[in-house]
């Protein structure tokens, strides 16, 4: 399936995400990462440390409706692979992120920008193994 | 005054994944497929991303504390080990098999398309897996 080149918009979005890690760190002191955020606010529930991660989930689910407001339509969610690969995919994702202690938002962005050694490493090692596994999927098994 | 401002913290995040196409499966399958249908949108996004946080942190930090909190709650972990990397090349083999990533499914969420909602279940699972995994490890080492 092939998808437009949007460099605009793609920059756009991005420089709101950003400017949100930008903020959150000014705000609370936290880094922007959705692995820490969510499993904090499902699995730890510390008093006093899971109200402001159910407030940040909130808000990043509400992006969508911003959107549509602004735009007149969803964000596209064009889904190339089968509800399995969501499953499987979904799975080793929780699992990959909860050891490797991070995701793309909290190593790729925030790590990233305090030039974190770990999160550089993380970084590189899963955009490596990304680009690696979509080679696979596409073009040696499904070729 | 606190969880709202960090709520519009979320949503701005959320408005800017959703506009990125990092909420969006096709492109980011997309990004990673060079040898295929290659759309290189989705550096624009992490190079975005890095220079305003990069820029903005600096900024921050030259501050003694958060608005809300006494400290800067960041990582302490310092060392590169196996956990690190295994974990995070376990996460990019899953990143390549469904497409989504954390942060671009949980947005993905507002929009109603199941797959978000099968993939964010997944992900849970995973996690919580994970972190059985990890304590049972962990005791196994305190007592041998």
């Amino acid at each position: 399936m092939e998808t437009a080149f949007t460099p605009l918009a793609s920059l756009l979005g991005g420089i709101l995400i950003g400017f949100a890690s930008v903020a959150l760190m000014a705000l609370d002191g936290r880094i922007m990462g959705a692995t820490g955020i969510l499993s904090g606010a499902v699995f730890d529930r510390r008093p006093g440390d899971t109200g402001w991660r159910v407030a940040l989930l909130l808000g990043m689910v509400s992006g969508p409706l911003v959107v549509l407001a602004a735009t007149g339509s969803l964000p596209a969610v064009e889904v190339p692979v089968t509800t399995a690969a969501l499953v499987v995919g979904g799975l080793i994702v929780g699992v990959g992120v909860t050891l490797g202690s991070g995701c793309t938002s909290g190593h790729g962005v925030c790590g990233m920008a305090r030039l974190s050694l770990r999160s550089i490493v993380a970084t590189l090692t899963f955009m490596v193994a990304t680009f690696i596994t979509v080679f696979v999927v596409r073009h040696v098994v499904g070729g | 005054m606190r969880l709202v401002l960090i709520y519009l913290v979320g949503l701005v995040f959320g408005v800017g994944i959703s506009i990125s196409g990092m909420a969006n499966p096709a492109k980011v399958l997309n990004f990673f497929d060079i040898a295929g249908t290659w759309d290189p949108s989705l550096i624009f996004v992490m190079g975005g991303a890095v220079v305003v946080a990069f820029i903005g942190y600096r900024v921050v930090f030259r501050r003694a504390a958060p608005v809300f909190a006494a400290d800067f709650s960041l990582p302490s972990a310092r060392s590169v080990d196996l956990r690190l990397v295994g974990g995070s090349a376990v996460f990019g083999i899953g990143w390549g098999i469904a497409g989504f990533c954390p942060g671009g499914a949980l947005p993905a969420l507002g929009t109603g398309n199941p797959a978000a909602f099968i993939f964010v279940a997944a992900l849970l699972a995973g996690m919580g897996l994970a972190r059985i995994l990890a304590r049972a490890t962990a005791v196994r080492q305190r007592t041998a």
